[in-house]
């Protein structure tokens, strides 16, 4: 066997240093410069969200009736919204609100993925085929709609948002996993392991879904930016989040009435929104690149 | 081929039941019942009295034969706010969001696939670049801020377009209208712009690296023809699918940017029920909307058919 000659830690004169799939995605990863700058942005949301109540202690839903829509001072950085309420610190509150939820959305809906995914890819037959019926059919309704019903007869906290979001989403990362579990299926070594005696179950889990981890984490990236995307429209339609707790969606409702008097009111919450969004988009596009060296 | 055309319909119309059933089960499943949670200032009585007359009290599937029943027979029930039957108020707005949708469509894919086109000529250009930045900022800017945006740059500050709405009646005309659909129809159009740029442009790289593209070129076509012809055609295919899929978000999207922009369709009217409470008419929206989405993908199905000779025989 040439095998252990071409390991590139052998064939680059034994540095030490392994050459492992993981350290070589990482390097190509932080050369790639869309991907980078998705990431550094991304933190610095979550670190600004994250700590920034500790440094700039406002309650972001006390009412001055008085003091409506004011500029910028140094009393509010920011200026106060149409109840006098602090933008500042609504913003740091909302985005804390709009990321828990979208990343909790997030996870119900890899969850739910990975598990149909797997289920449909690893037994294939009429499981296969039912599931990938089950997952065309929902993709081919107006989900916007039903999400619409749900929430008018539900209350909408943001545990019901999460999982209707959550539950409601989960199709496209089923799909990736459904086709990397079905190929790895036939693998080689998915055959020796099955020839040992493995159970169907280490099979799957330790063998094949292994096969799926780049998909899954590119999938759960842009599932992310969907859930949150999803949670703002909701929550600025008034069937999402609901005041006085504010999200960055919520925050848009009142918004558009006062185009006229404080444009600013509507631009802070969207662009913030639209940043959190893009991180995400831009980072699941560089995880592609990056972890699919094909592509 | 009648196989296929027989088995597509066939999941079609298992489709939109199982929308039937999911509509009901949800509104009638919710705590305290839709009578209570309609009018919550009803007394015991008057609550009884509605549950004998609307028959809630009967098992569930019994309830829903009713209600199917009154849907094959156009009776959508009676709308909790308006107090009119649920299809006159639809049918009143359903023309105003066809229109909306069907110009956002055009728009979506005459742009995307220009732009799709124009990325993968021109690849790793300037022009590329500024394009997928383009697209993926189209995929990330929520809907309806995008359209608050768009209001305040266009309609309140330059003040070269109005801030919502349709042209009344006594200043209609076809360039008042298009002043009031443009930025409507690019806001709700926005997503599927940015996913018909993006397959169209990998979609066109793959193929011109096919055998046949490569034959064309060298048999001496030029090169305008070789794409627009050899390359396109055959491009189109994942396209088509695309666009077939971004179907229920284009009318999500309109629905949104109705409300944003005050137009009279049935997605703001859901909208407003959802918010309202007002059952009927938010289960009739949705079970109109679903049947438009469910129809317009068997007619993309079916074009596949026309432009791929191959799907007749699988």
């Amino acid at each position: 066997m040439s095998a252990a000659l071409d390991h590139p830690s052998v064939a680059e004169g034994g540095t030490g240093v392994v050459e492992t799939p993981g350290r070589r995605a990482l390097k190509r990863f932080l050369r790639h410069g869309k991907g980078m700058f998705a990431l550094v942005l991304l933190l610095a949301i979550i670190l600004v969200v994250g700590i920034g109540p500790i440094f700039y202690d406002v309650d972001p839903t006390r009412i001055d009736l008085v003091n409506t829509m004011a500029p910028s001072s140094a009393e509010h950085p920011l200026g106060t919204d149409e109840n006098g309420r602090d933008v500042l610190a609504r913003l740091l509150e909302g985005g804390r609100v709009s990321l828990m939820v979208g990343l909790a959305a997030m996870a119900v809906s890899v969850a739910l993925g990975v598990l149909f995914g797997a289920t449909a890819g690893y037994f294939g037959g009429w499981v296969d085929r039912i599931l990938i019926q089950v997952i065309d059919g929902i993709m081919a309704i107006p989900l916007f709609f039903l999400w619409l019903i749900f929430l008018t007869s539900i209350p909408p906290t943001p545990l019901s948002i999460v999982l209707v979001v959550g539950c409601t989403s989960w199709m496209p990362t089923a799909r990736v996993v459904r086709s990397e579990v079905l190929k790895a299926r036939e693998l080689e070594f998915v055959e020796a392991a099955r020839s040992l005696g493995a159970t169907r179950m280490r099979i799957l889990f330790r063998h094949c879904l292994p096969q799926a981890t780049s998909s899954i984490i590119v999938s759960a990236t842009l599932a992310a930016a969907f859930a949150i995307i999803s949670e703002s429209a909701l929550s600025f339609l008034g069937i999402g989040i609901q005041p006085p707790r504010p999200s960055w969606g919520n925050m848009l409702t009142g918004a558009q009435e006062y185009l006229f008097a404080a444009p600013a009111l509507a631009l802070y919450p969207g662009f913030a929104i639209l940043l959190l969004v893009l991180s995400f988009n831009l980072l699941g596009d560089a995880l592609r690149d990056v972890l699919n060296p094909r592509g | 081929m009648a196989g296929y055309l027989v088995r597509r319909l066939a999941q079609s119309v298992i489709l939109f039941w199982i929308v039937t059933v999911l509509t009901f089960v949800i509104i009638r499943q919710a705590p305290g019942g839709p009578a209570i949670l309609a009018n919550p200032d009803l007394s015991k009585e008057q609550m009884e009295t509605l549950t004998e007359t609307l028959g809630l009290a009967d098992p569930l599937y019994v309830q829903y034969g009713r209600w199917l029943g009154g849907l094959l027979r156009g009776d959508f029930g009676t709308s909790f706010n308006e107090g009119v039957p649920v299809l006159s108020l639809i049918a009143e707005r359903l023309p105003n969001t066809l229109m909306l949708s069907s110009v956002a469509l055009v728009i979506a894919v005459a742009l995307g696939m220009g732009l799709g086109i124009l990325s993968a000529v021109k690849r790793n250009s300037w022009f590329d670049g500024l394009a997928s930045t383009l697209g993926v900022l189209n995929l990330s800017v929520p809907a309806f801020w995008l359209g608050i945006v768009l209001i305040l740059l266009f309609a309140v500050e330059l003040r070269w377009l109005p801030v919502g709405g349709m042209p009344r009646s006594r200043d209609w005309s076809l360039i008042e209208l298009a002043r009031h659909l443009i930025l409507p129809s690019v806001v709700a159009g926005g997503f599927l712009m940015a996913n018909v740029m993006r397959y169209t442009r990998s979609a066109m790289l793959e193929v011109s690296d096919q055998l046949y593209v490569t034959a064309a070129r060298a048999m001496g076509i030029r090169e305008r023809r070789v794409l627009l012809v050899y390359a396109l055609k055959n491009a189109m295919l994942p396209v088509i699918t695309v666009i077939g899929l971004g179907l229920p978000q284009l009318f999500a999207g309109a629905a949104i940017t109705e409300t944003v922009f005050a137009w009279p369709g049935i997605g703001s009217l859901g909208i407003t029920a959802a918010r309202t409470g007002d059952f009927p008419l938010i289960m009739g929206i949705t079970l109109v909307v679903s049947l438009i989405v469910i129809v317009a993908n068997l007619l993309t199905d079916l074009s596949y058919m026309l432009l791929d000779p191959r799907v007749k025989f699988s």
